[in-house]
């Protein structure tokens, strides 16, 4: 059993990274506990009298040196639009690390990290964590348009980039499945975390291709503790959580994937 | 030091602080977060005799100051329960209560029986309350000849101490309590969720999948407090209150309208450890108030 915690982070910065998108930055009262790429953590809204629940909020950064976790947050509501408010010296509660974690490639996979729009939190994080692991990884990141393209320089910095708009804007014209560089390649494992059509695509592609594909679910949460069995996903073992069996699934295991 | 301890029929709790079904699960998903034994009782989630996959998703919408669920009593059924899960729960410090849900009396009574066999449960509650199923549940609790007869069935098969708990989905909920007292429940727990619906005015849809499903928390800690007095005043038997209890204050609250327990629900969905902090917050304020015992204050408002 991995360690969990409740307990009040400091932030420490929160910039605008795009259209109503903002990364937070927290420093830990303590040390880090070991957190795995794909993890969440369940963000205490305080001061919005119109939210009741904590938000899951994936990991986008992890930090161990200065104990930093960093969230990639898009206003959504009165709960995301106060955390994106929130200023450095102000607390935020958290329970974390949640949930299961990507499975990792090994040395020698021609790995693809596939996202769009401010769902792919998490592939930033991965990335980090499979580069210390010796594995170049390639992106596939599709947005809408160029002004909603998100964190492109730092996923640079991990590998190349490929990318895609929806108007041609920048990069390559049309959905990230169309990229050539991912229909084309020879790749041995595909992570994607984005809006549900664009997963369901990538899971398509791979499927079709017999490549190993893991995707990140975003689905609506109480608890985010595997209690309240709201957040379930329909898979080839029946109803499961997707705070705690998940958020990320083997496409193999979920039933949307044979019916797109 | 206060004493916390309180008596359900003749069961001991250490204290009046008890996990709600259906918020804590087995116990261990909050287990990461606190020690069990330092709360009264833990009631682990909804069993059926058969697995159940419960309703298709969405099954949860945030409310203003609570949330709807429509679960539908997913579980893996009471063989799952006994090979699996119960051998964990045997070594809980605690008092471990499994809540007991099914389609018609026979089902009850089967599971009811079923559990008496299992050494290390000491109470069954009854729930016909679930509003969130098609059959059984709260069609048992808001009809008091279909109640009566459930609770009587079982409490011919089950020996230890049996808890009904009620709806509030009802006109009179003191009558419900009353035929728990009769037909020899030991105890009452009140209230389970309201029913309720959100729609999403956006896509013109029904926020659940089942349209309906059941309000919790402190939305309907007012409407709680007024059903835990009216019945505590009604019966002679232990009421357990719940429904929107969200810190050592509402308990408190509960317990001075006549609940001799309270139980912690959704609230720790908010903060795991809001049961552990309700047990000390209770004990703190007994001691500052020179109290000696919890029970002083049951249904303290009747008598001041």
């Amino acid at each position: 059993m991995m360690e969990k915690r409740v307990e009040d982070l400091a932030v420490t910065g929160n910039r605008r990274v795009g259209e109503g998108i903002f990364v937070i930055d927290l420093v830990a009262p303590e040390h880090l506990p070991e957190i795995m790429p794909g993890q969440f953590v369940q963000a205490l809204v305080t001061e919005s009298p119109a939210t009741f629940l904590r938000r899951p909020l994936s990991v986008h950064d992890v930090v161990y040196s200065s104990d930093t976790i960093s969230l990639l947050i898009q206003i959504a509501g009165p709960g995301t639009e106060r955390l994106s408010r929130l200023k450095p010296g102000e607390k935020l509660n958290l329970i974390y690390p949640l949930g299961n974690s990507f499975t990792m490639p090994v040395k020698g996979e021609k790995v693809l990290l596939a996202g769009g729009g401010c769902g792919m939190a998490p592939l930033l994080y991965l990335a980090r964590r499979i580069v210390e692991a010796g594995v170049l990884p390639e992106f596939a990141l599709g947005f809408r348009n160029r002004s909603r393209i998100l964190q492109h320089g730092e996923f640079l910095k991990l590998g190349p980039v490929h990318l895609s708009t929806e108007d041609g804007s920048e990069g390559y014209r049309g959905f990230l499945t169309d990229i050539p560089a991912f229909r084309e390649g020879k790749w041995d494992r595909v992570y994607c975390c984005g809006p549900e059509p664009m997963m369901k695509a990538v899971a398509r592609l791979c499927r079709d291709r017999q490549i190993f594909c893991e995707v990140s679910l975003e689905n609506l949460m109480a608890c985010g503790m595997g209690i309240c069995l709201c957040c379930i996903v329909d898979t080839t073992s029946g109803n499961l959580c997707s705070c705690t069996d998940g958020p990320v699934f083997n496409i193999n295991n979920l039933k949307w994937q044979t019916s797109v | 030091m206060a004493d916390l301890r309180i008596k359900i029929g003749s069961l001991e709790f250490r204290n009046p602080v008890i996990l709600a079904s259906g918020t804590c699960g087995y116990g261990a998903e909050l287990a990461d977060f606190m020690d069990l034994s330092q709360l009264g009782g833990i009631i682990v989630k909804g069993t059926t005799l058969e697995p159940r996959e419960g309703n298709p998703y969405p099954r949860m919408a945030e409310t203003a100051s609570g949330m709807l669920n429509a679960v539908g009593l997913q579980n893996k059924g009471i063989d799952y329960f006994e090979q699996t899960i119960y051998p964990q729960l045997a070594g809980y410090d605690t008092h471990v209560i499994v809540n007991v849900n099914g389609n018609t009396v026979e089902d009850y009574v089967e599971l009811s029986s079923r559990i008496d066999r299992l050494d290390a449960i000491p109470a069954i509650e009854l729930n016909i309350s679930c509003p969130n199923v098609k059959r059984g549940g709260m069609i048992f609790g808001t009809n008091p000849a279909s109640a009566r007869e459930v609770i009587a069935a079982v409490r011919k098969v089950y020996s230890k101490t049996l808890i009904v708990k009620l709806s509030p989905n009802v006109t009179d909920i003191t009558e419900f309590a009353r035929i728990s007292q009769e037909e020899g429940a030991e105890a009452v727990s009140l209230v389970n969720t309201l029913l309720g619906m959100a729609i999403d005015a956006r896509t013109m849809r029904p926020k659940l999948s089942t349209v309906t499903g059941g309000l919790s928390g402190p939305a309907i800690k007012p409407v709680a407090l007024r059903m835990v007095w009216q019945t505590a005043r009604a019966v002679s038997i232990p009421v357990i209150g719940l429904g929107g209890i969200m810190n050592a204050e509402d308990a408190l609250e509960v317990i001075m309208a006549g609940a001799a327990a309270v139980q912690i629900g959704t609230a720790s969905y908010i903060d795991p450890r809001t049961a552990v902090k309700v047990v000390r917050g209770i004990e703190s304020f007994l001691s500052e108030r020179d109290f000696d015992s919890v029970s002083r204050i049951g249904g303290i408002i009747n008598r001041i």
